[in-house]
């Protein structure tokens, strides 16, 4: 039985270290309960007024396998919110005809705008630059399989902490358990959201700013690496200053961490993460990929109450 | 109160109605503002500005004839004046006195800075809404995108546009 039926997820934050873990080990059993269809009779609304890929193939796939229908679109072009409708009066479309909805949309707090309007559950599917909680459930999993636990491990997060919300939901993610260290790393102009840090400090987990990964390599069991994202800046030419600012090259990993580290990244890659370093022991990145789909299996079984 | 006895001769008491006290010095348009008052409802409406104040230094006072303010209207006050008091005035008598207190929840009066808040999206029926987060000093988060604002923040709303 599901016990976060009915439960919206917006935030990672939204849930506790105990639901984690046990949608974890329900992730570890869903090809198995996959083959019952248990969610043969529902259907999932998938609202990308943003594209995506990777995110919304996971989640169609996800339901699919479980023998349920999806429904929705995949960027606003030629829907009728193209044609000026409202994001409100749209999710009350989907909410007549799903059982529950996906969303992600460019503007911060739209998945909890969709959540007061619905009365059917809101998956945030990314809004903004805020919250990508499934993200951050899929990275902690992944971590959890890698090291059989979240807790008392080094963490060095890489990258745009100012905008990405994948990193941002990650290390809010980090909070709910009992790391080590997190070291957060970036270019100054991107350093980390005061509203994140004050989530650390109030979770009292023990971070530290830093700039350059080759200060704080070696300590690392766990390098999380996002991308610059171009569509996250709101002036072109902050955008143009930071990219390419940081690199990982494996040369750089192979003389400096320890032969442990497990390096994850969300994906899609540009230039941040060296595609040499794919074969070797460190790339967790694309066993993260593929836990996407059970992760998200578990979910909707708990969600939709299966 | 022991007001100064010069302010009697800038303003009379009034008969019914709400007297707003210790505004700092300057706000008293603002509070105004935050109360939806133009001066073009017919109220009688009398501004007292940069008067001495024993605990302020300097002081506004805006006296409201004619109308009894509700908690939730006064409460608003605390936005941009958190030391303002409250007096309802009945028959030339206190019959209430109140403090300002900051609401938990603010809805649709203040806007949300961040331009890529769901707030912010044209057309769409939604009202900003923030919630406290501290009361001294004034910090309140939007609820949507958790973007803060601050009292220099707010009193710069209230003091723009309008
Ligand atoms: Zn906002």
């Amino acid at each position: 039985m599901g016990s976060l039926r009915g439960r919206d997820v917006i935030s990672i934050l939204d849930f506790s270290r105990d639901e984690l873990l046990a949608l974890f080990e329900r992730a570890d059993r869903a090809f198995n309960e996959a083959r019952a269809k248990p969610l043969r009779d529902k259907v999932l609304a998938l609202a990308f007024f943003e594209p995506s890929t990777r995110t919304r193939l996971s989640f169609e796939v996800a339901m699919k396998r479980l023998g349920g229908e999806t429904i929705g679109f995949s960027s606003e072009e030629g829907t009728s919110v193209a044609k000026g409708e409202t994001f409100a009066d749209t999710i009350r479309m989907l909410d007549a005809y799903a059982d529950a909805i996906v969303v992600r949309h460019k503007y911060e707090g739209s998945a909890l705008y969709a959540a007061e309007i619905a009365e059917h559950p809101v998956i945030n599917a990314g809004d903004g630059r805020q919250h990508h909680p499934t993200q951050a459930m899929i990275d902690l999993y992944t971590v959890y399989k890698l090291f059989g636990a979240v807790d008392g491990l080094t963490y060095g997060v890489l990258g745009d902490l100012r905008y990405a919300r994948a990193a941002n939901s990650f290390v809010l993610g980090l909070t709910l358990f009992r790391p080590e260290k997190v070291y957060l790393i970036s270019p100054p102009q991107l350093r980390a959201r005061e509203e994140t840090k004050e989530v650390l400090r109030a979770r009292s987990v023990r971070f530290e700013e830093v700039e350059r990964l080759e200060d704080v390599l070696e300590e690392l069991d766990v390098l999380y690496v996002v991308r610059i994202q171009r569509e996250r800046f709101p002036d072109p030419a902050e955008y143009e200053r930071v990219r390419g600012s940081y690199r990982v090259t494996r040369r750089l990993v192979e003389s400096k961490a320890k032969p442990s580290l497990k390096i994850l990244h969300p994906l899609p890659r540009v230039d941040e993460l060296d595609p040499r370093l794919d074969e070797t022991p460190y790339a967790a990145y694309f066993l993260q990929a593929r836990l996407g789909v059970p992760l998200r299996m578990a979910l909707l079984l708990e969600i939709m109450g299966a | 109160m022991g007001a100064p006895a010069d302010q009697g001769l800038i303003v009379r008491r009034i008969r019914d109605g709400t007297v707003i006290d210790h505004i700092p010095a300057g706000r008293a348009l603002t509070v105004l503002r935050i109360l939806g008052l133009s001066g073009r409802e017919g109220l009688r409406i009398a501004l007292v500005m940069n008067v001495e104040s024993r605990k302020l230094g300097r002081k506004d006072i805006v006296k409201v004839e004619g109308l009894s303010l509700t908690r939730e209207a006064t409460d608003l006050i605390a936005l941009v004046a958190p030391t303002a008091t409250i007096n309802i005035v009945k028959d030339y008598r206190v019959v209430e006195k109140r403090r300002v207190k900051v609401p938990d929840e603010v809805v649709g009066l203040l806007q949300c800075p961040n331009p890529t808040c769901i707030t912010r999206k044209r057309g769409e029926p939604i009202k900003p809404r923030f919630v406290k987060v501290s009361e001294s000093p004034l910090v309140l988060r939007c609820v949507y995108c958790g973007t803060k604002l601050g009292e220099e923040d707010i009193v710069r709303q209230f003091e723009g546009a309008h």
